[in-house]
């Protein structure tokens, strides 16, 4: 295998972990915020849900930031054209994430109940909204999203935000939503006892069983939706520069390689049976922890579904099927992807370290006592 | 508005926003980490409940330095994707990088320092502190690699196949001379801020006769850590200038609004009023031979006016332009070796040509009054240059006064003698941020009209969305920000006038319970 080639497979499989990190590590506390105005009745309820994730969060979301980074660094070209192109997603989603932080920090920083139910619906709205356009986003690569690149490889895209809210990308979006909903609630089974937990595991059971069944009423639906084949392009190491593919539309292309790899088939079967197994460990209570490694580990394969089915497409143009980016012509240079993999190699196991010691410090449930002992320095 | 204007608008916009809550957040991880080794190293509660309070302001602060940093990332692909694709190459790499070494470090361990005070030992949270500490620098480290980059763009080449740069040497981007005195001089900027804050305060306190213990304690603190951070800002703002004499030799010229190239060495306008219109600058005083010696530290070295660097510039747009041609030659027939030879040996100018795209699309049919245009387009704006940078200065010799004297005075603990000195500064505590603002505004206004320095133009690093996004987007950040800011300020004024009573040990006082 040409380097070149070997460098662009592990930084394509490198991105779908991060990505897989951000829904799984940034995904539960999203859930979490989406779920606390359900399962927390009272005040101090809401406060000691806000409080399970209130540590950990900021450096979850550092799993976001870093995908981002991941995704300019590695694939450059893919950045311009997923940020510009979603132009008013990414506004949106930004808002909502500029709302998480100060809500965590401001809500319970004073008294009034119309003060922090505002703040309540801030961090229900920054679970919910970064959720919804994290699915409806997969939704739209996976049909291929309107754009061109001219011969300074300047890219234009000529569709709207409403175009993004198409059935099917809805459909992901709401796959997404439950599946967060799914996790979050499984780390409320792990970190909070009484009411709370119960609603959690009540809440989590039917939207761990509604993201089944959309899950596979997508696998369905792909089978008449157009996708993309790649027919021809300059090389799994030729420098990276989207003019030179060859692309066809064929619907039901999203399966070839399903057909081509029947062993890939195990990434959507895992998806099904651990988001099946997280819901009755849920419901049967007693092994929480377990039931959020299953969680996760559903979320690894849905992410991995969505991946393999495309590849080795990155972002398909359905404007001009041969301006798609692939893994093969959007990736950064030789040099940057081994400064990278270095980087990553030695960084990121001392950050699995260190992170894996914070939650082994904050380890237990979060109690009422907790936050009355510390009412005015907890969230 | 065109697209171009709204994106530069809302970039500088966001970044100065962003750029309130850096410097603080810089600054008081490191007071927080020295007081808290006080604390351990003496085991005086007083100390532990200083990092709890100025924790608590911190925190505040830190919150709306995530929420807007952000923005920041995203910004670089929404409304700059052009660029995003021409230099990811290079600038995605410390971006990613500070993410996996500096932000993820910070991020965990700000929720440790919170939460973990009855979780840990002494020893660890402090450990939990410093790591803060550590990570928040760490990350201004690699941001300033990234902008050090734009600045002065080492280590990278043109790639004619893929359309963009590409990192041809990867440590020469690291080792960057210009991030590396950018980085000391914003570091030392935000330790200034950090230590004005808790000066400020403290003196507010101690105005008022109330907190006496711990404002006394956190003057100390802050006058010294401030004059050590007010020295090296000035002193490494110096290395600054130094390296853009070097490098960067219009920005200097603009900054000082000197239009001719002087005789060696180079004299120093202390104050003047450039006039645009007939490039020259009025009413200077001047002093001799300082700017010779700041910018090449030599008595001999000469210092370029900006004429002679537009003279220079309009040489480089006509080299530039047989880079483009042979570029479009290359194309057709990409194997020609005497194009590719013409292309190697002028593709450095490669980004002066790009300037013309602003006047003639297709470049190569420039008129000489087009060229001449669009080389006196690298002059960036002098005016306001020529006026932030005296401010700043002005500014940072001025805390270099003041925390001197804050600093004799606290030695001879006289703090609460000498109520006129806290009143200054207590009224001082906004200048850290004005002269960070306009340092910001001197370093990439005077980057100006590059994005890149001399490799791509600003104007042709946005991307190709709908003016009325980027307007719409615009109205909504500044609907948003301002919104946040009037709640930000609120709750710190409000934490400040509670003081720390209200947050220390309130399980110890249930009677107030009762009481709400």
């Amino acid at each position: 295998m040409a380097e070149y080639e070997f460098f662009r497979l592990l930084w394509w499989a490198l991105l779908g972990i991060l990505l897989i990190g951000i829904a799984v590590m940034d995904g539960f506390d999203m859930g979490v915020a989406m779920l606390m105005p359900f399962v927390g009745r009272r005040d101090v309820e809401r406060r000691i849900v806000i409080n399970t994730i209130g540590p950990v969060w900021e450096g979850n979301q550092v799993w976001l930031i870093l995908g981002g980074g991941a995704i300019f660094a590695a694939f450059p070209p893919l950045y311009g054209v997923a940020f510009s192109g979603f132009y008013l997603a990414m506004l949106l989603l930004l808002c909502a994430l500029i709302l998480r932080p100060v809500g965590f920090k401001f809500r319970s920083k004073l008294d009034g109940t119309g003060w922090r139910g505002t703040w309540d619906t801030a961090l229900f709205i920054g679970g919910l909204v970064p959720s919804l356009v994290f699915g409806v986003a997969f939704g739209n690569v996976l049909q291929g999203v309107p754009f061109r690149f001219d011969e300074m490889l300047r890219m234009t895209y000529t569709g709207t935000l409403w175009d993004l809210f198409n059935p099917f990308a809805l459909l992901c979006g709401l796959v997404s939503v439950s599946m967060l909903l799914l996790h979050g609630a499984a780390f409320l089974a792990c970190k909070t006892e009484g009411g709370p937990r119960q609603r959690a595991q009540q809440i989590g059971t039917v939207a761990g069983l509604v993201m089944v069944v959309l899950f596979i009423v997508g696998g369905f639906w792909v089978k008449v939706l157009p996708g993309y084949v790649l027919t021809g392009f300059a090389g799994v190491d030729a420098p990276s520069n989207p003019l030179g593919n060859q692309v066809t539309v064929q619907t039901g292309a999203l399966l070839l390689n399903y057909a081509a790899q029947p062993a890939i088939w195990a990434a959507p079967a895992v998806g099904v049976v651990m988001a099946l197994l997280a819901v009755l460990l849920l419901r049967q209570g007693s092994r929480p922890v377990l039931a959020f490694t299953t969680s996760g580990l559903a979320i690894a394969a849905v992410i991995a579904t969505a991946g393999l089915s495309l590849f080795p497409f990155m972002l398909p143009s359905s404007l001009d099927p041969a301006s798609s980016l692939t893994l093969w012509d959007a990736s950064s240079s030789l040099t940057t992807l081994i400064v990278m993999t270095i980087a990553t190699g030695l960084l990121l196991p001392i950050v699995l370290i260190y992170t894996a010691w914070v939650y082994r410090v904050l380890r237990g449930p979060v109690t009422e006592a907790d936050i009355d002992h510390d009412s005015k320095t907890a969230y | 508005m065109d697209v171009v204007t709204l994106a530069r608008v809302q970039f500088g916009m966001t970044a100065l926003y962003h750029f309130l809550f850096v410097p603080l957040t810089l600054g008081l991880s490191v007071l927080l980490a020295i007081m808290e080794s006080i604390y351990v190293t003496t085991g005086r509660t007083i100390w532990r409940d200083m990092v709890k309070f100025w924790g608590m302001l911190f925190g505040i602060n830190f919150a709306m330095g995530v929420a807007t940093g952000i923005t920041m990332e995203f910004q670089f692909g929404t409304n700059w994707a052009y660029y995003a694709h021409y230099v990811g190459d290079i600038f995605g790499a410390p971006l990613a990088i500070e993410g996996l070494m500096a932000f993820f470090l910070e991020a965990t361990f700000v929720g440790l320092f919170f939460f973990g005070w009855n979780k840990l030992s002494r020893v660890q949270h402090l450990i939990v502190t410093c790591l803060l500490a550590l990570g928040t620098n760490l990350s201004a480290l690699w941001i300033l690699i990234a902008n050090g980059w734009m600045q002065y763009p080492v280590g990278a080449a043109f790639n004619l196949a893929t359309m963009r740069m590409e990192v041809t040497d990867f440590t020469a981007v690291v080792f960057n001379p210009v991030a590396q005195a950018k980085f000391v001089h914003t570091v030392s900027a935000g330790y200034v801020t950090g230590a004005m804050f808790v000066l400020s305060i403290s003196a507010y306190y101690l105005l008022r006769g109330r907190n006496r213990g711990l404002a006394i304690r956190s003057m100390t603190v802050a006058a010294s850590f401030g004059l050590a951070a007010a020295l090296s800002v000035v002193v490494l703002g110096d290395e600054s200038g130094y390296t853009a004499g070097e490098n960067q030799k219009m920005k200097i010229a603009a900054i000082e609004a000197m239009w001719e190239t002087e005789p060696a060495p180079a004299s120093f306008t202390v104050i003047g009023i450039p006039d645009i219109a007939t490039r020259t600058t009025k009413d200077a005083i001047r002093v001799p031979w300082v700017l010779g010696l700041i910018a090449t530290r030599s008595l001999h070295g000469e210092v370029e006016g900006i004429k002679d660097l537009v003279e220079q510039a309009q040489q480089r747009i006509k080299s530039g332009q047989i880079a483009y041609s042979a570029m479009l030659g290359l194309r057709k027939t990409p194997n020609d070796p005497a194009l590719a030879a013409t292309f190697k040996q002028h593709v450095n100018d490669l980004g002066y040509a790009l300037l013309l795209k602003r006047y003639t699309p297709a470049v190569t049919d420039a008129t000489p009054q087009q060229i001449e245009a669009a080389a006196w387009d690298t002059v960036p704006p002098v005016l306001p240059l020529f006026f932030s940078f005296r401010l700043m200065v002005a500014l940072g010799f001025y805390f270099i006064a003041l925390f001197g004297v804050m600093f004799v005075v606290a030695s001879a603990r006289q703090l609460e003698q000498r109520r006129w000195l806290l009143h200054v500064c207590l009224w001082s505590l906004p200048l850290p941020w004005i002269a960070a603002e306009v340092g910001w505004y001197v370093a990439e206004g005077g980057r100006q009209p590059w994005t890149i320095d001399g490799v791509l133009p600003t104007f042709l690093s946005v991307s190709s969305v709908p003016a009325t996004d980027v307007m719409l987007s615009l109205a909504g950040f500044v609907i948003f920000y301002s919104v946040l800011a009037v709640v930000e300020i609120y709750l710190m004024v409000r934490t400040i006038r509670h003081g720390p009573e209200e947050l220390l040990l309130p399980a110890a006082r249930p009677s107030l319970k009762i009481a709400e």
